[in-house]
């Protein structure tokens, strides 16, 4: 019989040396491994996409048909949609809901802490991540985040109605401003501070994986570009998230703590004097879009690295300009940070600092388009290996660009100041953003599923899955660019009785496109439940690729590489050249080294 | 295993890009409130209270014991598998200096209260309140940390607490040049 000083004693020395653990709860739940942390990652993504596209479907129903009684609905909600038609106040509540799952539980935590935290220390050639206890605390403070905001639908008077910017003073004053503008709105404010904290540690511990855990001979320049992108996207993270943090704080201290951070004086809501004074409404907007702009690029850039790494593969020849390719990515870093008023040219700023503003975000498309032509160029003469990961990939650099093009007009607030109210801003950042990096998830998922788990995913379905998403978001996101540039505003319920009821049949058409789309995405979950248990088993390298993941078992030991440790003789750009094993040579291969 | 050239590297990255994070954190708070001092007419000027000097002067002096400990730990480490004996003092007598400043902070912030300065009088209390309240946290993860360097101490080979002691003494002084800083702050603009 062991006494608990023996049990620790013997905990401790497994843990020097990284043994597996062996209880049910540290190996599946309060695990310190990256991949499961990672896994558990993409698992909350996937659960929070599913609710985010629930909302933008009811959200769709009643802008296609805004008098079609949706079913069931006046059951959950009996004030918000009395008869099934649901108020103007009830739309917005789940467009805030919508927009701030979908940025922060989707597009940050599956690409970036996903992947990112799976695949970024094998890659670098490390048992695991620097700090594995952040690691763990960072996941389970996100988890929580997530419930906190979740609970909002829950609460009298359900979620917020303010948008997934929060904008104050609407956001900052409590329930006079409408309904969900009280617990509701308070608990969107706790859950964002809450997913910061858990983000700035993740941040912390890519940042010392990435630096001081690269195995031999992994120098900066042979890491994969997936791995330079997660370690960009986590220096962006470091900074961006430790400024949306205090905003977060001070927006909850108006709320609950009776400060005027940013109430200003004299303000009257719902016919009340609102019992604060001199704050600045713009203060919060600055705060939230120095963080809102480089969020963008935390979503997008993992994507970059992402279908990098892919195409690498898929093309079999090494991209072209690989250096410029990562400098791109660390352009556009550096550069999301002087853009931010890009997103107020309507606040009522001064001529020449929208100018300030308009020229570097005129900038930053230019390494943006560097790396979409070094993929394209990349193309030429390539034998492309067909499969659902490189077609996303594709798919990636194709809604980039029609989404990126947008981009040109909106970053000049003479077009902006016209267009920044539309539904052209809407089109523009799904698909530069939103779909984009969806793309990139998927072309991941179907590229290391069998690493993950073993086994390969059905490729056919892959590939229908592929094709019909394309369809779908094009049919649901380019019709919004012309309404638009017809004058289309967005935020609103419905189009009725308006000057925009001749766009009603687009609106329709854009309905059945995202029910079409979101369908489809059927295809996307069977495959992955089926496969995760029916897969056909994959072996240790499938796709003939070079980096370290696959010199690992599928999927790989608790501790990455078994007991040995890798050495790196090369670049992960080493196709189209004899190697032992075909047209490739793996980083671990010391053949003329 | 980690190396432990390897995990003390990358104790010492990680600690720096939490400075990094914590140093932006308060930029973000300074420049609103330079913004909120500027956008209304309701500021409320006030003394800051004369015990934060003494505080200052509390975790000035526990950085310095925090240095006492580092030969001991060198030393031992040095020697292959040695205990670094009387560096854990050292470490507690920090810690409770760590923790005399935080309880110093509330003595400060109830001598506030007391004049009838609250969180919501006015902007520059409330960011009083924001900027010690938001530093006693960090300071409180900092005592967290010296409580695991002071049991690794205890427990473990000098070697093996050297890149906890490394990465805990950069992140305590850090909390002291950014005290400093918020002190100089709070003092020139309230």
């Amino acid at each position: 019989m062991t006494t608990p000083q023996v049990r620790e004693t013997k905990a401790k020395i497994a843990e020097l040396k990284h043994e597996a653990p062996t209880s049910f709860w540290r190996k599946n739940v309060f695990s310190l491994d990256h991949k499961m942390i990672g896994k558990q990652y993409l698992g909350l993504a996937l659960v929070a996409v599913t609710v985010g596209m629930i909302l933008s479907w009811l959200m769709r129903l009643h802008l296609g048909f805004p008098k079609f009684a949706i079913p069931g609905l006046s059951a959950v909600y009996p004030n918000g949609a009395a008869g099934g038609v649901m108020t103007p106040e009830l739309y917005l509540s789940l467009m805030t809901m919508h927009g701030t799952i979908m940025v922060f539980f989707v597009l940050t935590t599956a690409p970036f802490a996903g992947f990112g935290n799976y695949f970024l220390p094998i890659q670098v050639g490390a048992e695991d991540m620097a700090f594995p206890r952040f690691n763990m605390m960072s996941f389970w403070v996100t988890f929580v985040a997530f419930l906190v905001l979740v609970a909002a639908f829950f609460v009298p008077q359900g979620a917020p109605i303010s948008g997934w910017t929060a904008y104050t003073p609407l956001s900052a004053v409590g329930k006079d401003a409408g309904p969900g503008q009280g617990l509701g709105q308070t608990l969107w404010g706790l859950s964002i501070a809450i997913f910061c904290i858990g983000q700035l540690l993740g941040s912390l511990n890519f940042i010392a994986t990435t630096l001081d855990l690269r195995t031999k001979g992994m120098t900066l320049a042979r890491m994969p570009y997936s791995t330079w992108a997660w370690f960009i996207t986590s220096v962006i993270g470091l900074i961006a998230f430790a400024v949306l943090l205090p905003a977060c704080l001070l927006l909850v201290l108006d709320r609950v703590a009776g400060t005027s951070f940013f109430i200003p004086a004299g303000l009257v809501i719902s016919d009340r004097l609102q019992p604060h004074s001199g704050g600045s409404p713009l203060l919060w907007q600055h705060l939230f879009w120095f963080f809102g702009h480089p969020e963008v690029y935390i979503a997008i850039l993992p994507g970059f690295g992402i279908i990098s790494h892919i195409l690498a593969a898929h093309i079999r020849k090494p991209l072209l300009g690989p250096r410029v390719l990562i400098g791109c990515m660390a352009a556009i870093g550096f550069l999301s940070y002087i853009v931010w008023g890009h997103h107020m040219f309507l606040s009522g700023m001064n001529p020449n600092s929208a100018m300030l503003f308009s020229v570097p975000t005129l900038i930053i498309t230019i390494p943006a388009t560097i790396a979409t032509l070094l993929w394209i160029g990349s193309l030429y003469g390539a034998k492309l290996r067909f499969t659902a990961a490189s077609l996303f990939c594709l798919g990636f650099i194709s809604v980039f660009v029609s989404g990126g093009i947008s981009g040109f007009f909106l970053a000049q607030p003479s077009i902006d100041i016209y267009l920044h109210g539309t539904y052209f801003v809407v089109g523009h950042f799904h698909f530069v953003m939103g779909v984009a990096a969806m793309f990139g998830i998927f072309a991941g998922t179907y590229f290391w599923f069998p690493k993950m788990f073993g086994r390969f995913m059905n490729e056919t379905l892959g590939k229908w899955h592929f094709a019909l998403t394309l369809i779908g978001v094009y049919g649901i996101f380019m019709p919004m660019h012309y309404l638009g540039l017809a004058g289309n505003v967005r935020r609103y319920a419905a189009f009725t009785d308006d000057y925009m009821q001749s766009a009603q049949p687009l609106h329709a058409f854009i309905t059945i496109a995202a029910l079409f789309t979101g369908a489809v995405q059927l295809l996307f979950f069977i495959n992955l439940i089926y496969s995760r248990f029916r897969g056909p088993a994959a072996p240790e390298n499938p796709w003939q690729a070079t980096t370290l993941e696959w010199s690992t078992a599928s999927p790989p030991p608790h501790n990455n590489f078994g007991d040995r440790h890798p050495v790196v003789y090369r670049g992960p750009d080493e196709y189209g050249v004899k190697g032992p094993e075909g047209d490739y040579l793996m980083q671990t291969d010391p053949t003329g080294a | 295993m980690i190396p432990r050239v390897e995990a003390s590297r990358a104790s010492q990255t990680g600690v720096w890009a939490g400075i990094a994070g914590i140093t932006m954190m308060f930029t973000a708070l300074t420049s609103a409130f330079v913004v909120r001092q500027g956008s209304g007419m309701d500021w409320i000027h006030f003394r800051v209270p004369a015990l934060l000097y003494v505080n200052t002067l509390v975790l000035l002096v526990s950085s310095g014991t925090l240095e006492l400990a580092r030969p001991r730990v060198s030393r031992a480490a040095a020697l292959g598998d040695a205990m670094a004996q009387g560096a854990a003092i050292w470490v507690a007598v920090t810690l409770a200096l760590g923790l005399l400043f935080v309880c110093g902070q509330v003595l400060a912030w109830r001598n506030l209260v007391a004049q009838g300065l609250l969180l919501a009088s006015g902007p520059s209390t409330a960011f009083f309140y924001v900027f010690t309240v938001v530093h006693a946290l960090h300071v409180l993860g900092g005592i967290a940390g010296l409580l695991y360097l002071w049991r690794r101490l205890g427990q473990a080979p000098a070697f093996l607490a050297q890149p906890v002691y490394g990465a805990a003494t950069l992140y305590w002084h850090f909390m002291a040049v950014l005290w400093l800083y918020l002190l100089l702050l709070l003092t020139v603009r309230l």
